[in-house]
């Protein structure tokens, strides 16, 4: 492909990105993310291919990234000209056949769409585009349109604009929705100053959990002293329970690279690091075949687009620990050393990795600079509400229906989130409680439903941002055996520099696994929570200093919980082993026999079609009796 | 034995060379090595101490550091039981205790037969698909201990 210098090489791709999106013929579209390949996208995938070159059809086969409708995957879309892109849900290599007989038939009889798209609106250019062209075919009357889905409705699409739209890999498409076009504004009409200006202006905060203004951190990285800066990129996303930036990293790689190329210029860097989780092989993948794109097309490397600005990216594979998503740890990673953080009286933006001004940012952030240039910042300040802009995504996780990544406006309340998008809890089940925030945030009540997703009001709550995981409970989930597991977490993750989180939050564990074995003695919650005032204070990093929130958060919502555990030796939810028993309901149990032949240690006895018993003795909990039992005759005491 | 030795060694400075031989890219080099070899041999951080005239305090700083580096041999396959939330509230921990059952190891063991080795990994970014445990590199989404001993088998009929 010819370089792109100027904004008509530019334009000229993008056309040619244009005919790939929307094609003269037949194009069939698979979502292949990590978690479309995991539920079989892969298999579909190479079924199509097959049942294309058997037919001896013409059909485009593509890839592209997660619409973030997890629960539905694998996702297949269907683009014919002039008519609404139509998504197949669920599919698998067995409907491949009749999907294709469907297009040639042009109909839905068999397979059902999940919804269609009749037009796109292109956040970066605000222009909309129609894949619809004259009057809805009458066979597609029924078939819902995207933004008449629950799921759909309340979203606001900034951050995972492209993802499950482009292919990945192909650089025009990603040019053809506006990518790049940010980067030749940035460079060829604004200077420096306005740029971080107009960042300043948007109000954007730092997505990866802490919020600090990014427009002051670039400010203040710029001007720092020093010719050498680097910016680099947070991909080393720990939160367990969080993938938003897996998604962006693997379905729209070069939307994290345009930020970083438009902050490097406002900022004054000469390089760039992303650093992405050794867990995420695709992102890292993807990542590195968008950053040698970019640089054969003069998008990366010297003189981009004319401009008297050089700049490049590397990709550094983390090497799994958790803190290194703290920016000094990360730092220290990608000196090749052990990542542990340092004190933070000295910043970053002035002495950051090998001791020069260096400008962290999230993925979520980065990724939110080329439309904040397009649109202006006051364009984005107007999203969300005034002290947190924007959008926000979401992995929406644990206990409820619709699983899967969400994107909306700040400031949106919670229920709404849970139940309009989230389409409420499995089975029937009580909403408990959403823990925001990952290990570092907390749980907050079903009875605070109203809280305003933002910044500031998750912190008030106990909890906070973090970097957008938010795993949802049932009734069924125990509160004190999910501040056990976080802090379990830490006891590993803490890198063990300073001696208040090794040690505390090893000793708040000893505590909290004796509440769950039916050990907890009267005042240990009180000693939790003295400990934790400790761990706040003396702890060096963001790691320590959050560790006792999801126990903080658990004893001021759930403090019921404790008690029972301690003073009743009860689990209410029926989790912590040490405190339940399994039992057969003799009226349900048929007799069946399966969970005998299951059990490990063959402590089910009875005779054939009579209920059988449970020899409390031998049982271990391990709970495989209740999960084959079809009759629903095992429960929990 | 000392032929293994050479090679390593020789397989070692070529991963080293690729990585420029800067020590900031010891971690890249470690990664390498680990995929390589699917641990970190003696012989393989004697070169890099050498090679790279990094101490070999600081290698096994960072070999220890790191959830990826292993200093022992790991089996074929790499048997990684999600621990992230998602898993967890639905259940992970009965898995792991299932596969240590069955595989008749500890979390972080290897099977006598070298086949598997069992570990807990911290977030898969599967949780749309929690419980997953990933084997060999192959997510196997919303597990129970139900499909445990097939798909071990399976893996087992692979070799």
């Amino acid at each position: 492909m010819k370089k792109i210098s100027t904004i008509d090489d530019l334009k000229k791709a993008g056309e040619k990105g244009l005919k790939s999106l929307f094609p003269d013929g037949v194009k069939i579209v698979v979502g292949m993310a990590t978690s479309g390949i995991a539920s079989g996208a892969d298999k579909v995938y190479t079924a199509l291919d097959e049942e294309i070159k058997k037919r001896k059809l013409s059909y485009i086969l593509a890839k592209t990234g997660s619409m973030g409708m997890d629960f539905i995957e694998p996702l297949v879309d269907v683009i014919e000209k002039d008519k609404p892109r139509l998504s197949y849900g669920k599919m698998t290599p067995a409907k491949v056949p009749q999907l294709i007989d469907q297009i040639i038939k042009g109909n839905v009889d068999k397979i059902r769409p999940l919804y269609r798209i009749d037009e796109e609106d292109v956040i970066i250019t605000g222009e909309v585009k129609h894949y619809l062209v004259g009057a809805l075919p009458e066979y597609l009357k029924d078939v819902p349109k995207i933004s008449e889905l629950p799921f759909y409705k309340k979203q606001v699409k900034i951050v995972t604009r492209n993802c499950g739209i482009i292919d990945p890999e192909n650089i025009e498409e990603y040019i053809a929705r506006g990518g790049y076009f940010a980067l030749q504004k940035a460079l060829r009409t604004m200077s420096s100053d306005a740029i971080i200006e107009d960042v300043i202006k948007s109000g954007l905060r730092g997505r990866g959990g802490g919020g600090f203004p990014a427009g002051k951190k670039w400010q203040s990285c710029r001007n720092a002293p020093g010719d050498i800066k680097y910016v680099i990129c947070n991909g080393d996303e720990g939160d367990p329970g969080a993938y938003m930036d897996r998604s962006v990293m693997e379905g729209d790689p070069h939307s994290v690279i345009e930020g970083m190329i438009i902050g490097a210029y406002a900022i004054g860097a000469q390089e760039g690091f992303i650093y992405v989780r050794n867990e995420y092989p695709l992102a890292v993948a993807n990542l590195t075949k968008a950053i040698e794109e970019a640089r054969s097309l003069g998008l990366l490397g010297k003189n981009i687009f004319g401009a008297n600005f050089n700049f490049d990216i590397k990709i550094s594979k983390g090497a799994g620990a958790f803190v290194c998503g703290e920016s000094t740890a990360l730092m220290a990673s990608l000196e090749g050393k052990a990542g542990e953080p340092r004190a933070k009286y000295i910043h970053t933006v002035e002495h950051g990795l090998w001791d020069r001004p260096s400008n962290l940012n999230n993925v979520e952030t980065w990724v939110n600079v080329p439309v904040i240039i397009t649109r202006g910042g006051k364009w984005f300040s107007e999203i969300g509400v005034p002290h947190s802009t924007g959008t926000k995504v979401f992995s929406l996780v644990g206990k409820i229906n619709n699983i899967g990544l969400v994107e909306v406006p700040m400031g949106i309340p919670l229920k709404d989130i849970i139940y309009d998008i989230g389409g409420g809890i499995p089975g029937g089940k009580a909403f408990k409680a959403v823990q925001t925030g990952g290990p570092s945030g907390g749980a907050i009540p079903a009875a605070m439903m109203n809280l305003p997703v933002d910044f500031d009001s998750l912190w008030e709550a106990g909890s906070m941002m973090g970097s957008g995981g938010m795993i949802v409970m049932d009734e069924k989930t125990c509160m004190v055996d999910l501040a056990r597991y976080f802090i379990e977490f830490l006891v590993s993750e803490s890198c063990g520099k300073c001696i208040p989180c090794r040690e505390g939050v090893r000793r708040m564990n000893d505590i909290l696994h004796d509440i769950c074995a039916g050990k907890g003695k009267e005042g240990d919650v009180e000693l939790l929570e003295l400990m934790a005032k400790g761990i706040k204070d003396g702890s060096l990093c963001a790691l320590g200093g959050s560790a006792p929130n999801p126990v903080l958060s658990t004893i001021k919502y759930f403090r019921q919980e404790y008690d029972a555990h301690i003073q009743k030796k009860c689990c209410p939810a029926g989790v912590c082993r040490a405190l339940i028993r399994y039992e057969i309901n003799a009226k349900k149990c048929t007799g069946c026999g399966v969970c005998a032949k299951k059990c490990p240690t063959e402590c089910i006895s009875g005779e054939k079609k009579k209920a059988h018993k449970i020899n409390q003795k031998k049982c271990i909990k391990c709970g495989v009796c209740m999960e084959s039992c079809k009759f629903e005759a095992i429960t929990v005491e | 034995m000392k032929k293994a030795a050479t090679m390593i060694e020789a397989k070692t400075k070529e991963i080293i060379k690729k990585h420029g031989g800067d020590k900031s890219s010891l971690i890249a080099v470690l990664q390498d090595i680990q995929e390589q070899y699917n641990y970190l041999p003696k012989d393989a951080l004697a070169t890099v101490n050498e090679e790279m005239e990094i101490p070999a305090s600081r290698i096994y700083e960072v070999a220890t550091f790191y959830n990826t580096f292993s200093l022992n041999p790991r089996g074929k396959y790499l048997i990684e039981v999600c621990a992230g939330t998602a898993c967890h509230v639905q259940g992970a921990s009965r898995l792991m205790d299932k596969l240590q059952r069955d595989l008749e190891i500890e979390c972080g063991e290897t099977t006598k037969d070298n086949m598997f080795s069992l570990e807990e990994v911290r977030c898969l970014g599967c949780c749309s698909l929690a419980p997953v445990v990933r084997i060999g590199g192959d997510i196997h989404p919303y597990l129970t201990q139900d499909k445990i001993p097939k798909i071990l088998g399976n893996y087992r009929k692979q070799g």
